[in-house]
């Protein structure tokens, strides 16, 4: 067996066209990559110049960026499945808020009075129950978009306001909180990560996964004598995808906790130590790990099984799928009730986070998730998009929101801007996208 | 001869009475055409006379509101694409039906997908299945893995043929196959018709070129205006006779 670069034609181009095709690597996540470091480095670089200190670029900021993103990440993960079948989901800013009361009321009032109070299986089935909630409320629009023909804008336009005005209904606006003290780990926080020892693991988890991916992906291509990568290109992308796990370990592992939640940790656990002497890793916030697996079960699915397969059918041809034997319909149910449930669980992420459930949770976070989708390369036109680019979209939107609060802009400003790069994200995307051809 | 032998075996699909109204219109009006093993069945007509609407009620895009389908001389209900595939019924449309986004292997198993013993996907066996029936039916063709909206039209084409062919269909049905060809992918498309008959498949073959039609087909069914005009052995006929049918509604007085 010898390695062939899978294009004959690369031979003959330039350096950097040769390495992308023997890389197979997507210029589009290229281009990502890129942007979000420029956003990074401007304003980390604008707040060191303008304020005298560039907050940016430390672990501190860093670890909150990865939580704050956590919750519109794991939504757009969804919508890229709406958009793809060319249609839209505008309530799922809503969802999460009915979802997020509906969880807060079950484990401070109803549940302790089922299983007793302080009983560990409170935070659990009050995150079933509002997981379940969103699958169903999703199920109940697919099926009206699917099965009664209303178009997805209006089903999930009236949702937006039916689900939004319900979440009040729930409590009569009153806030829940505090909510239970295991469910808010869900939510990060010190106490809500991971720890030093135990982002090695993930970290090390996550390094013999992407080992034994590209080992697995060259034995498949022998199997059936599909041209190889060349052994350095393989070799490359393995050291780039463990080097990043390594330095997200490292980073994340370098933030440590705060003197006064170290002081109550030694105290609590009477400890003899000198507080200011203990360093404490935050590790990896556990919406963060939620993000990440979501982000994996949702690659997985859209790639690896007939779900994923349908749903790419559906959105570059309806009618095509219909006669190949697809259920479209059914499809669709599952493609909202599946949006529903991660609204339900960024529901969980975003109220455990707070510590608290109100009724105007995740308002306007169905424009923030959309423009992540979009942001990250999902065509409204359908039929294309990934799941790793909402992700990745969702840290630009985040990352945009993060420095112009950190170097002090007003929401006004914030919101031009952001409003304005989702309209040049999407016209760089249209450009990309005709001279790709 | 073959006259002999059709009343002697039974049709390996016959439509019988088949009516679909569309809001009011009678788009077919109780039609029956038959079609044997080893046979091809042209179905004329002018724009809107209602072949492809009879055509589309076998191969399950529209359910008939009257009438019965029998395979085998056996009544098979088709509500579905998936009921028609499950009685060998291959479709290959005008509009060719290929998801644009996804490329060749995934348009050839849409719907039947290959999977692995856990229920996957199994991408690199179906491109190699795909690799190899694509070397049997068009040897030129190697964009294996881009999106089949970059193919020309014979490329697409040869996709479409090859999804009918590739899951042992017994009867094909092809709308207008040729219409969007080139010379060269005419013939191969004529080739190819010439050889699934000689396995012993059936084709309906919807066709607006009278040249190919008296070519390829044995018998043919016209329409016109949702009715039946008549069925005739394409070697009794000239090709006056069956333009006379198309246009004028009239039966020569050799219809079988």
């Amino acid at each position: 067996m010898t390695d062939t670069t899978p294009s004959s034609t690369a031979a003959t181009a330039g350096p950097v066209k040769r390495f992308l095709a023997a890389t197979e690597l997507d210029t589009r996540l290229l281009g990502m990559i890129g942007a979000l470091a420029a956003i990074w480095i401007g304003f980390h670089v604008y707040g060191a110049v303008e304020n005298g200190y560039g907050a940016f670029l430390t672990a501190r900021n860093l670890w909150n960026l990865s939580v704050q993103t956590s919750s519109i990440g794991i939504m757009a993960t969804g919508m890229v499945l709406v958009i793809i079948t060319r249609h839209i989901d505008l309530s799922v800013g809503s969802i999460l808020g009915f979802c997020a009361i509906f969880m807060g009321v079950l484990q401070v009032n109803i549940l302790p009075q089922i299983v007793g109070l302080g009983s560990p299986l409170i935070w659990i089935l009050a995150a079933i129950c509002g997981m379940a909630l969103g699958t169903i409320i999703g199920a109940f629009q697919g099926w009206l978009v699917a099965y009664r023909g209303i178009p997805a804008f209006i089903v999930t336009l009236g949702g937006m306001l039916v689900w939004r005005g319900s979440a009040y209904m729930v409590a009569r606006g009153e806030t829940i909180s505090p909510l239970d003290p295991t469910f808010k780990l869900l939510g990060g926080g010190p106490y809500g990560s991971v720890g030093g020892t135990g982002s090695w693991i993930v970290g090390i988890v996550g390094i013999l996964a992407i080992v034994a991916l590209i080992v697995n992906a060259r034995r498949q291509r022998r199997r059936f004598e599909f041209p190889l990568r060349p052994v350095w290109a393989e070799v490359f992308l393995g050291i780039v995808g463990c080097g990043a796990v390594i330095g997200a370990v490292l980073l994340v592992n370098s933030y440590p906790w705060p003197i006064g939640i170290v002081r109550q940790y030694v105290k609590a656990n009477d400890l003899t130590v000198d507080s200011s002497d203990v360093f404490i890793s935050h590790g990896f916030a556990i919406p963060v790990l939620i993000l990440i697996g979501v982000g994996i079960a949702m690659t997985f699915l859209m790639t690896r099984t007939r779900f994923g397969r349908y749903v790419f059918a559906i959105g570059g041809n309806p009618e095509a799928s219909e006669l190949s034997g697809i259920n479209v319909r059914w499809v669709t149910v599952k493609i909202f009730a599946l949006m529903g449930f991660l609204a339900g669980l960024s529901g969980v992420v975003a109220s455990a986070r707070l510590n608290s459930a109100t009724n105007a949770l995740g308002t306007l976070d169905e424009l923030y998730v959309i423009a992540a989708a979009v942001i990250g390369g999902t065509s409204l036109g359908g039929g294309v998009g990934t799941i790793y680019g909402a992700i990745l979209g969702a840290l630009v939107m985040q990352s945009l929101q993060t420095g112009m609060v950190l170097i002090g802009f007003d929401a006004a400003v914030q919101q031009i801007v952001v409003g304005g790069v989702l309209v040049l994200a999407v016209w760089l995307d249209i450009v990309y996208r005709r001279t790709a051809r | 001869m073959r006259g002999d032998l059709d009343t002697q075996r039974t049709p390996l699909v016959e439509m019988r009475d088949i009516s679909i109204s569309f809001g009011g219109i009678r788009a077919v009006d109780h039609v029956t055409v038959d079609l044997y093993p080893g046979e091809v069945v042209g179905l004329l007509g002018h724009n809107g006379a209602g072949k492809s609407t009879l055509i589309k009620c076998l191969s399950g895009a529209y359910h008939a509101d009257a009438g019965e389908i029998l395979v085998d001389g056996k009544k098979v209900e088709i509500n579905n694409p998936r009921d028609a595939r499950a009685q060998n019924i291959e479709t290959i449309y005008q509009t060719l039906a290929l998801a644009d986004n996804l490329d060749a292997a995934s348009n050839l198993f849409l719907g039947r997908e290959l999977v692995t013993p856990m229920g996957l996907v199994d991408d690199a066996r179906m491109e190699a299945e795909t690799r190899k029936i694509m070397h049997r039916l068009n040897p030129n063709f190697a964009k294996f893995n881009v999106p089949v909206s970059a193919l020309s039209g014979g490329q697409r084409q040869s996709v479409a043929i090859a999804r009918a062919v590739y899951f042992n269909a017994r009867i094909l049905i092809m709308d207008e196959p040729t219409a969007a060809l080139g010379p060269q992918e005419t013939n191969m498309v004529s080739e190819l018709v010439e050889e699934l008959k000689k396995q012993g498949l059936g084709i309906f073959l919807i066709e607006h070129d009278i040249q190919n039609v008296m070519k390829l087909c044995d018998r043919a069914s016209v329409m016109k205006n949702g009715k039946l005009v008549g069925t005739v052995r394409v070697d009794e006929v000239t090709d006056e006779d069956i333009l006379g049918m198309i246009i004028l509604g009239k039966t020569p007085g050799r219809a079988s």
